[in-house]
């Protein structure tokens, strides 16, 4: 018994081809791969939209932007 | 692989194009490292993020479909032929995967994944070269798109074209570009430029007036470790565009060589040799126009070795330096003639390093190599400058600058390309740096408290 093509090396090597697990899923393993590729694209643009309209929320105002602005003038006292 | 001369022909091939990826992964530290260096400090870790998450999402991607684009699209498809069989190189292949290569493919099922991946760090690096272009107002969400685009669509569209033995380029235009000039360089340099255009300019980068203002790198030393860095990888990267061990005589009889990637007989020691020459005719040149400028002195020794890549399988090294140094003076006044002329912000130089300096390597490789053969296959065209010119021109415009410039376009139409002009000023790293700040204080007022109860 064995989740793949090989249950001992003791046979023709030059006969083996793949040795990964569950030979034949190769298809779904592929669907899968380009939904957890898409969920990433999906789920980073979600993540980055949030933390930047949170940002423009809590620094986006004029008093904060001046404060900032200040910080980075090497003139400004 | 039953018998040890045949064993050791396949496994070191595999070893070969193992070991170039390792070099080439230096390539990529090299440009973050460069990235970060040339941001501001409230972009740092938003710039090191962007170029981070090019590897995972061009690796899946040119898994799931670059290698396949690379065997299937050599004729067009349908400009000079159908698309191509090219049943190992897709993604459910069982070649795909640790095979001990029962087939019939000579052990190309041992060496598919290596080369895959030496191909794919040459995904990452035309991603990575739009990156730096595109720093401190891109949305990583926006980029990541452009990745995938450049990293693991057209370039690998134009590697099958111009770079494959038998992509249509070569067989009609006698095109070549043994180490990428254009197959690499001009294509990411007109990608980012066709993006640069719809993002726009930093805040500040031009005054109202429309004189441009320099946004100088914040970090000097990780700026030029980070290129030497590149310098380090782009050796694994000249390997990788070779094959160790081919039988390249025509006709009777056998002669193994090292090859460029047409299947063309040429060695390791000639192209060390014009990497060197090229680097150094670029830094010396670079440093002449620029008056010594680090940024510049360094962008141009790499500049340089891209400029003669096109031919460094055949140049004299001494003919490699003088193509560097003749092409770093006219990219360095380029870019700033476009920069002032276009209210182009390249933030690293990258059109013109990789742009220019890629597109201008192709067009000489067509003089200097006139009436040469494009390939092993005698019917196909000779390298001629109109073929390189006409590729130059696919390479860094078709390929390129369109598709850049239509996705930014269509992801700006979207509002997904830019942050907001807040943002921009406060800059991309404001929640980390505020909660660094919080959690700071807190340890603070902890070690207060501890020390007012002694």
């Amino acid at each position: 018994m064995s989740t793949g093509n090989i249950e001992s090396w003791a046979g023709t090597i030059s006969e083996i081809g793949p040795v990964y697990p569950f030979v034949g899923t190769e298809v779904i393993l592929t669907i899968v791969c380009a939904i957890f590729v898409l969920w990433f694209l999906i789920k980073q643009s979600s993540i980055e939209n949030a933390t930047l309209a949170e940002e423009q929320r809590k620094f986006g105002g004029k008093e904060s932007l001046s404060k900032i602005v200040a910080l980075e003038d090497p003139k400004d006292p | 692989m039953d018998n040890e001369l045949t064993a050791l022909g396949i496994i070191f091939t595999e070893f070969y194009y193992w070991v170039t990826v390792v070099f080439m992964f230096f390539i990529h530290v090299g440009f973050c490292m460069y990235e970060v260096g040339a941001t501001r400090h409230k972009n740092h870790m938003h710039t090191l993020m962007k170029n981070t998450m090019i590897i995972p999402v061009v690796t899946v991607t040119f898994f799931l479909f670059g290698w396949w684009i690379y065997f299937a699209f050599p004729n067009g498809p349908w400009i000079i032929g159908p698309l191509l069989e090219a049943q190992w190189a897709v993604p459910y292949s069982e070649m795909m995967a640790v095979n001990m290569g029962a087939g019939d493919l000579n052990g190309w099922e041992r060496i598919n994944g290596v080369f895959w991946a030496a191909f794919l760090l040459f995904s990452w690096t035309a991603a990575s070269i739009v990156s730096g272009a595109v720093i401190e107002r891109i949305k990583t969400s926006a980029f990541l798109i452009l990745a995938i685009a450049i990293g693991s669509f057209f370039w690998i569209i134009d590697a099958a074209w111009g770079w494959h033995p038998d992509g249509w380029m070569v067989q009609k235009l006698g095109y070549h570009d043994a180490y990428a000039s254009g197959v690499i360089h001009a294509i990411a340099g007109g990608f980012a430029l066709g993006v640069l255009i719809p993002l726009g300019a930093r805040i500040g980068k031009f005054s109202a007036d429309g004189t441009s203002n320099n946004i100088n790198p914040r970090n000097p030393w990780l700026v030029t470790v980070g290129l030497f860095l590149i310098y380090t990888g782009f050796w694994g990267f000249y390997v990788a565009c070779n094959i160790p061990m081919w039988d390249v005589q025509a006709g009777d009889g056998v002669f193994f060589s090292a090859t460029n990637i047409y299947l063309q007989p040429t060695t390791l020691s000639g192209i060390t040799l014009n990497f060197l020459m090229s680097l150094s005719g670029g830094l010396m040149a670079a440093y002449v126009v620029s008056k010594g400028d680090a940024f510049w002195t360094y962008s141009g020794g790499l500049a340089g070795v891209i400029a003669a890549s096109a031919g460094n399988d055949l140049y004299h090294p001494i003919q490699a330096m003088l193509i560097a140094a003749a092409v770093v003076p006219v990219i360095y006044h380029l870019h700033f003639w476009v920069e002032r002329k276009f209210k182009i912000d390249d933030a690293v130089g990258a059109v013109a390093v990789h742009g220019y300096a890629g597109f201008i390597g192709v067009v000489v490789a067509g003089f200097m190599l006139w009436g040469y053969p494009s390939s092993p296959n005698p019917d196909y065209a000779m390298i001629n400058p109109l073929g390189n010119f006409i590729g130059a021109i696919i390479m860094f415009g078709v390929l390129g600058f369109l598709p850049g410039f239509i996705i930014a376009t269509i992801l700006k139409k979207l509002g997904m390309l830019r942050i907001k002009p807040e943002i921009e000023i406060m800059g991309l790293d404001i929640s980390a740096v505020t909660t660094d700040i919080h959690d700071e204080q807190a340890i603070i007022n902890a070690e207060r408290e501890f020390v007012s109860k002694l």
